[in-house]
C-alpha cells in the first residue's frame, strides 16, 4: 500500500493546524502529483489510499467538533455548478469553510453562462479572479477536464455528465472502509442506472483499484455497451446478483428514464430492481446498504431499508462527503511537485 | 500559350498510363487543354513558344476530384465560403469538388444552384460542382425537381449529412432518378438508432460516459437501401462507409450486380476511435471513428475495389463549434488539404499501387458523377496536380488555407506534398505560394 512517509503528515496536520496560522513541519512531498482531481481512472492505489487516510483524519476532526482550520486561509474556493445540486455543492462549501477558505458559489441559472458564454470564456473570467480551487459540476462528460485545461488553479470534478464523480467514489470508499476495515476482497454490487451514472463509473474504478470485486445489476437497457470490458460482472436478476455481496450500492434512477424509454414503468422497476428486504436477504447477512442520494423512495429503494440504522450507511456517506472534500481541497491547494506529463496542460 | 510539363512521372489512372519521368517527355497543353502526352513527345524538340515547367521527377496526375466537400455557402460563410474552400482545395491538389447541398438555404432549386455556380466562377479557382438535395429542404418527404435541377447542373442528389430515412421517399427517389440516369448519394445511418450519439458505441464510449452510435446504424440503413435498390433498379452510392459490416454489405451488393457504389474518407482508413482520446472534439466526426477492425476492413475494401472512391469529407467548423464539451461540439473536420497525403499513406503502407490510389481520387469519382475532368488525354481539360509522393511533411492545421483549422490528423507525419495545381491550364497553386 502507500508509503509510510505519508502517515506522519496527518497527525502533523491535525495538531499544527489547530495551533495557529503557521503550519510548520509539513512534509514538502505529498504523494499526490496531480494538479486536478478529474477522475478516479487516473489514480494509483497509493494515491487513493493517501486521500482516504487524510479524509479519515478529517472525519475524526469533524466528528470531534474540531476547530475551524486555517489551511486554506486567504485562499478562495469557487463552486461552479452548471447542473443543479444541493448536496454536493453544500458539502464542498462546508469543506472549504472548515479549512478556512473563502467560498463563493456560482449558480448557473442566473449567470452569464446561461446567456451563451462558453465554458472557456468562463475559465478566462475565473482566472482573472485568482481562485485557488474550483469545484465544478457539468452535465456534459469531459466538460470539467476542458475547463481544467484553461484555468490556472486546481479543479475538482464534482461530476461531469455520465463520466466521473471522484469525490463521491472516495466518500463511498471511506464509508465502507470505516465499517469493514478494508476494501480488499469485498464484493460490492452496484444496482440501477449504471448506463448514465458517473457514480457507478468512479466507484468501479476505485473499488477495483483497491482490490474489491464489483458487480453491476440492472435491466439490460441500463447497462452501457461493453460493460464487462471494465472488469465487472453483469447481472440482470437482482437476487442472483446480490448473492454473497458485502455492500449493496443503489444508484438513482432519473424520472425521465422510467417512463417507457429505458424501463416501462416505475411500478415494474421497483418490483424487479428496487431494494427491499426480500431481495436484500440474498446478500450477506451483514451486507450494508448505500445510496449516493438523492433517493427515490419506492422506486429504487424501499423506505424501511433506506432508514434501517443497522444496515444503511446513507447518512454516514453524507458525513464522509465533507471529510473527503476537505482532504481533496487541502491536497490540491498545497505546494507540490507534479508529474511532468501534467506539468502544463 | 502552350506549356510543356517535362521530367514528370505521368500517371493517368483512367487509361492506365504510367510514364517514367524524362526530360524528353511529359504533357503539353495549349494553355487550357492537353494537346499531347507521352514519354517521348519532346524528342523532336519542344514548341518554341512553350513555357517549360520542369517537374524535377515529381508525379504529374489528373487534379484530384473530391466528391464530398461542404463550402458552407450560402448560410455559414463564417465556417467556409466558396472562395476560401476553393483556395484550400487548390492547396490540396484538388481541381474539382462536389459540394453538399445542405447549405442555408439548401440547394433544392435551380436558383441556389445558380448562385453557387456564379460564386465559383467569381472565385475562378477550382471547378465547383454541386449536389442538389433529394428532398425539398433536404429534410422532407417530397422529392425535388430532379430533371430541372440536373439541367441546371446538379451532378447527383443527396440529402447531405442527413439520411433519407423514409423508405418510401428513398424508393421513389431511386425510381424517379432512373428517368434522368442520375445517382442518389446517401449518408447511410439510421437516425432513430444514432440519435443523441456522439462517438462509436463500445468500451471507450462507456469509459468516457458519452452516448454511443452503434455500427448497426450504418448496416441497418445499408441493408434497407440495398433492398430498395434491388426493388427499384436505381443507382445508389453510399457516402463515407466506415464499418466492416458496411463494406461487406456493399461487396455483396456489387457481387449481386446491383448498381451500388461507395466511398470512404481518410479518417475511416487512417484512424480509429482511439483518436477521440480524452474528449478531442477534432475527432468528433459523422459517421464516428470506428474500431481498429473496422478501419482494417475499410482498407481492405479500398484494396479490393469494393470502395470505389475516397472523398475528403471536408466539413469545416469554426473554433467556437469545436471548443466545447464533446457532446456539444459539432461533427466534422477540415479535410481538403490533407486528402492527398493521407491517400498516399495507402501507397506507402503497401495497400494500393500509386495509380490505383490516385484512381480513387480522380477517375473513379469523375466517372461516377460523369464530370468533365479527372483524366489525362489529348483534348481533355488541363486539370493537373504535380506532387512529390515521398516528401515528408507534417499535417499542421494552423497552416491550412481553409477557414477551418481543425483536423483529427493534427501533427501527423505523412509523406507527399503538392507542388503545383493547374486548372484549365492555369496554375492556381504552387508549393511556394
Amino acid at each position: 500500500m502507500h508509503s509510510p512517509e505519508s502517515r506522519p503528515y496527518i497527525p502533523a496536520l491535525m495538531t499544527n493546524a489547530k495551533t495557529g496560522p503557521s503550519v510548520p513541519n509539513l512534509p514538502t512531498e505529498i504523494p499526490f502529483p496531480h494538479r486536478h482531481l478529474l477522475g478516479i481512472q487516473d489514480l494509483s492505489p497509493d494515491e487513493i489510499g493517501y486521500l482516504l487516510d487524510l479524509s479519515n483524519a478529517y472525519a475524526e476532526h469533524n466528528r470531534a467538533r474540531g476547530d475551524k482550520l486555517d489551511l486554506m486561509r486567504n485562499k478562495t474556493l469557487i463552486n461552479l455548478f452548471f447542473e443543479d445540486s444541493t448536496r454536493t455543492r453544500t458539502s464542498f462549501e462546508l469543506a472549504g469553510m472548515r479549512l478556512g477558505a473563502d467560498v463563493i458559489n456560482i449558480a448557473v441559472a442566473n449567470s452569464s453562462i446561461k446567456k451563451g458564454e462558453t465554458i472557456i470564456d468562463t475559465a478566462m473570467t475565473l482566472n482573472a479572479m485568482h481562485a485557488d480551487a474550483l469545484a465544478v459540476r457539468h452535465s456534459n462528460a469531459g466538460a470539467v477536464k476542458l475547463l481544467s485545461e484553461k484555468v490556472n488553479c486546481a479543479v475538482i470534478n464534482g461530476g461531469d455528465g455520465s463520466h466521473e464523480h471522484p469525490t463521491q467514489a472516495l466518500l463511498d470508499a471511506l464509508t465502507i472502509r470505516r465499517r469493514k476495515g478494508h476494501l480488499q476482497g469485498l464484493l460490492v454490487a452496484l444496482c440501477g442506472d449504471v448506463a448514465h451514472s458517473r457514480v457507478a463509473r468512479s466507484n468501479i474504478y476505485l473499488l477495483q483499484t483497491m482490490g474489491a470485486r464489483v458487480r453491476v445489476i440492472a435491466p439490460p437497457t441500463l447497462i452501457p455497451p461493453a460493460m464487462e470490458r471494465l472488469g465487472v460482472e453483469v447481472f440482470h436478476d437482482m437476487r442472483a446478483g446480490l448473492e454473497g455481496c458485502d455492500i449493496v450500492m443503489m444508484l438513482r434512477l432519473q424520472r425521465e428514464r422510467m417512463e417507457g424509454s429505458f424501463v416501462p414503468s416505475v411500478h415494474e422497476y421497483f418490483k424487479f430492481y428496487g431494494l427491499d428486504y426480500d431481495k436484500l436477504q440474498h446478500a450477506k447477512p451483514d451486507a450494508l446498504i448505500m445510496h449516493p442520494g438523492p433517493m427515490n423512495r419506492g422506486v429504487e429503494i424501499d423506505s424501511d431499508v433506506a432508514d434501517d440504522i443497522d444496515r444503511s450507511l446513507i447518512r454516514e456517506q453524507v458525513e464522509m462527503g465533507v471529510a473527503v472534500r476537505m482532504a481533496c481541497l487541502d491536497v490540491l491547494t498545497r505546494e507540490r511537485d507534479f508529474d511532468d506529463q501534467e506539468a502544463t496542460s | 500559350m502552350s506549356v510543356a510539363y517535362i521530367n514528370a512521372r505521368v500517371i493517368d489512372p483512367a487509361s492506365g498510363v504510367d510514364h517514367p519521368a524524362r526530360t524528353s517527355g511529359g504533357v503539353l497543353t495549349d494553355g487550357t487543354k492537353i494537346i499531347a502526352m507521352g514519354p517521348d513527345i519532346f524528342n523532336g524538340g519542344r514548341p518554341d513558344d512553350a513555357e517549360i515547367v520542369d517537374c524535377d521527377g515529381a508525379v504529374l496526375a489528373p487534379g484530384l476530384v473530391d466528391m464530398r466537400v461542404d463550402f458552407c455557402e450560402p448560410g455559414n460563410e463564417h465556417k467556409e465560403d466558396i472562395q476560401s474552400g476553393s483556395h484550400a482545395a487548390a492547396a490540396g491538389g484538388v481541381t474539382a469538388v462536389v459540394t453538399l447541398p445542405d447549405t442555408m438555404p439548401p440547394i433544392d432549386d435551380a436558383s441556389v444552384l445558380e448562385f453557387v455556380a456564379r460564386r465559383a466562377r467569381d472565385a475562378k479557382l477550382v471547378k465547383v460542382f454541386a449536389y442538389a438535395t433529394v428532398t425539398r429542404g433536404g429534410d422532407s418527404d417530397e422529392i425535388v425537381e430532379m430533371g430541372l435541377l440536373k439541367e441546371a447542373g446538379a451532378v447527383a442528389f443527396t440529402d447531405g449529412r442527413r439520411s433519407v430515412a423514409n423508405a418510401k421517399t428513398l424508393s421513389r427517389a431511386l425510381k424517379y432518378a432512373l428517368a434522368f440516369d442520375t445517382l442518389i448519394v446517401q449518408h447511410a445511418e439510421e437516425p432513430s438508432l444514432s440519435a443523441g450519439g456522439v462517438m462509436q458505441s463500445g468500451e471507450l464510449s462507456t469509459r468516457l460516459g458519452l452516448p454511443g452510435i452503434p455500427r448497426e446504424a450504418e448496416t441497418i440503413m445499408l441493408d434497407r437501401d440495398i433492398s430498395l435498390v434491388r426493388m427499384t433498379g436505381g443507382r445508389y452510392h453510399a457516402a463515407h462507409v466506415s464499418t466492416a459490416e458496411g463494406v461487406a454489405r456493399i461487396r455483396a451488393a456489387k457481387a449481386e450486380g446491383l448498381r451500388v457504389t461507395c466511398d470512404t474518407a481518410p479518417p475511416y482508413f487512417a484512424l480509429n476511435e482511439l483518436a477521440v482520446g480524452e474528449y478531442r472534439t477534432f475527432a468528433k466526426l459523422s459517421p464516428p471513428l470506428r474500431s481498429e477492425d473496422d478501419r482494417q476492413a475499410v482498407v481492405e475494401g479500398l484494396a479490393d475495389g469494393t470502395i470505389d472512391c475516397i472523398a475528403s469529407d471536408h466539413f469545416p467548423q469554426d473554433q467556437e463549434s469545436k471548443r466545447l464539451p464533446f457532446e456539444l461540439a459539432e461533427f466534422g473536420s477540415s479535410g481538403l488539404e490533407s486528402l492527398l497525403a493521407l491517400t498516399l499513406e495507402l501507397v506507402h503502407n503497401g495497400h494500393l499501387s500509386l495509380p490505383d490510389a490516385l484512381a480513387k481520387v480522380t477517375s473513379a469519382p469523375s466517372e461516377l458523377l460523369k464530370l468533365p475532368t479527372g483524366r489525362l488525354a489529348a483534348g481533355a481539360a488541363a486539370d493537373l496536380v504535380i506532387f512529390d509522393p515521398n516528401r515528408p511533411t507534417r499535417i499542421e492545421p494552423d497552416t491550412f488555407i481553409s477557414k477551418s483549422k481543425n483536423s483529427p490528423f493534427d501533427g501527423r507525419l505523412v509523406q507527399g506534398r503538392v507542388i503545383r495545381t493547374v486548372v484549365d491550364g492555369r496554375t492556381i497553386h504552387t508549393i511556394d505560394s
